[in-house]
């Protein structure tokens, strides 16, 4: 299963604040919780995900600050924000409620594949 | 960070990878380095699942995505690289940042003693006004060996070189303030006008860095001259900018700046600026587009269509030329004028290049102002007697002649190169050889002329 490209793009804010929210980390360990969290089903397109973290710096969601990794190289990591954490609850809102719906439509209609999740109440 | 790429197969194939990335205009070095490290990770993960480092190198890049598409990506959310920025002081992340300092704090001492050095005279009673004459002789003096010691720095020119050089900035000091001037003589006007031409030359040396006899690096003190030109001219236009409103804001509070601005801000300004417009100009070389070539592009058909009209609207009404005093130093701004759509032109074509019709244009502007020069030499010369040969008239009429020559004979090498005759290069060759003869004229006009016409 292949996810589309605007889906992957849309979900990618959310996914990589949190990742960060989770404590402080850098590129491809974000990646690699990315592979972890999905099972392997998400996948990005590796290069993509460096200018989605560089507009969360320039947005002031996330700081970059530049280290020295556990081999002696240099490498760039990033911590969540006060202002970071605040988007991050604004857009866990935002998902919850399009989850809501989906979920809800998934019951009322029938599909080939034959999955059904269990319902949830609207505002729950 | 140390690697050794050469007895690691891996380590190469990540620093041609590198190499590639970093021409990307959108990503920048430090973002090289993000995404290194990344890579590094990936390789990691996938040899200690068992893939070999070769193996693992290509499935890592793969996974990395196709170059374009993370530069398409990096360029939109960085849109601003786009446009390339003077990075005037380097982040110490490129370890170049203490070098570019150091330059700068170079570049703006010496500009402080520029503009210190105009007011010396002052301490020993020489006033702006009143000693117009002595300033006027020696206002590149001031400036042009603090400039030439910028670049002997930069250069690291030898003792064997800057001991002459040293030497060519003495023996003009002496020049402009041995000479018994008249006061306000026709030789001493055309010295203030020439013993800069000359003394430019000068800094020419320097900034070839020893290499002065090579044509390419002639080429680029020609670059660096036009270029510092449109830089001082920008520079002149923010003070000019600054200077208005601080007239503005102090008068509104009663006080009148005119005398500070006189006698401080704008001879102060207009020396320092020449070392930090050449300081810009050194530092900016690989960083922006030169201006002086896209000006010419924009203005050789515009001049080469007013000169042909100019032509055509002389030929067709049988109008003459007016003789006046002023006509030939018109005329000699126009040959310079034309000489420097030339020389722009020239130092910027590709010499491998085929012949385009922007050549033709060249050939044809150049042609038309020889034919416009030879008019107005031709009614000059009928007349020249009856005017007699004073100091100003002879130094225009060398200096016409000095700028003919060179013309027409670019013209000829042009012409040869558009028949398929020959190649480009002569006449790049021909305009780098000739450097020397505009520094041999003005010298001449400031050594002898003085002494040929008494100090007139």
């Amino acid at each position: 299963m292949e996810i589309g490209k605007d889906l992957v793009a849309a979900s990618a804010t959310p996914l990589v604040l949190a990742i960060v929210a989770e404590g402080d980390t850098y590129g491809y360990a974000i990646l690699k919780r990315v592979g972890e969290l999905s099972g392997g089903r998400l996948q990005w397109t590796d290069g993509m995900l460096y200018p989605v973290l560089h507009r969360l710096e320039r947005h002031g969601h996330i700081e970059g600050r530049w280290g020295t990794s556990e081999n002696g190289r240099r490498r760039k990591y990033y911590r969540i924000t006060e202002q970071g954490l605040a988007e991050l609850a604004e857009q866990r809102k935002q998902w919850q409620t399009v989850d809501t719906a989906l979920r809800n439509i998934w019951l009322a209609v029938s599909l080939p594949g034959g999955w059904t999740p269990a319902p949830t109440p609207i505002g729950g | 960070m140390t690697r050794s790429a050469a007895d690691d197969p891996l380590e190469a194939q990540i620093e041609q990878w590198r190499t590639y990335l970093r021409r990307r205009r959108a990503i920048h070095p430090v973002d090289v380095d993000e995404l290194e490290d990344h890579l590094r990770g990936q390789i990691a993960t996938f040899v200690d699942g068992g893939l070999s480092p070769d193996e693992a190198f290509l499935v890592a890049v793969k996974r990395m995505g196709a170059q374009d598409a993370i530069a398409n990506e990096f360029a939109r959310e960085h849109s601003e690289r786009l446009w390339k920025q003077l990075v005037v002081a380097p982040e110490a992340t490129n370890g170049t940042g203490s070098e570019a300092r150091r330059e700068m704090l170079v570049v703006f001492a010496l500009a402080a003693a520029a503009a210190l050095a105009v007011k010396v005279p002052a301490l020993f009673g020489l006033r702006l006004d009143a000693d117009a004459g002595f300033y006027a002789r020696n206002v590149s003096l001031f400036v042009l060996p603090l400039l030439t010691g910028y670049f002997v720095w930069k250069r690291q020119v030898g003792p064997d070189t800057w001991r002459w050089l040293a030497l060519a900035f003495a023996g003009a000091a002496v020049v402009a303030n041995v000479f018994p001037f008249g006061k306000g003589s026709d030789t001493e006007a055309l010295l203030a006008l020439h013993l800069p031409i000359a003394l430019w030359l000068v800094v020419g040396v320097a900034y070839a860095g020893g290499r002065w006899r090579d044509g390419a690096a002639r080429m680029d003190f020609v670059r660096f001259s036009g270029e510092l030109f449109i830089y001082y001219v920008l520079i002149a236009l923010g003070g000019g900018v600054l200077t208005g409103f601080t007239a503005i804001i102090f008068q509104s509070i009663g006080i009148d700046i005119e005398p500070f601005f006189e006698s401080w801000l704008l001879p102060c300004g207009a020396l320092g600026a020449v070392l930090v417009a050449s300081w810009l100009v050194e530092a900016k070389q690989s960083v922006i587009e030169n201006m002086a070539p896209v000006l010419t592009r924009l203005f050789t058909p515009l001049f080469a269509a007013t000169l042909l009209v100019f032509l055509a609207t002389m030929a067709w009404s049988g109008r003459g030329i007016d003789i006046q005093r002023e006509v030939l130093i018109a005329f000699d701004l126009l040959l310079v004028l034309v000489l420097g759509l030339l020389l722009y032109s020239v130092s910027a074509r590709d010499p491998y290049t085929p012949r385009g019709a922007f050549d033709y244009l060249l050939v044809a502007l150049v042609v038309s102002a020889l034919v416009a020069d030879g008019v107005a030499l031709a009614a000059i010369a009928s007349r020249i007697t009856e005017f007699g040969s004073t100091p100003n008239r002879l130094a225009a009429l060398g200096m016409n002649a000095v700028l003919l020559v060179n013309l027409a004979w670019s013209a000829w090498l042009y012409l040869r190169f558009l028949r398929g005759r020959g190649t480009f290069a002569p006449v790049e060759r021909w305009q780098t050889a000739y450097l020397p003869v505009y520094g041999a004229w003005a010298a001449v006009v400031v050594l002898v002329f003085p002494v040929l016409f008494g100090y007139r």
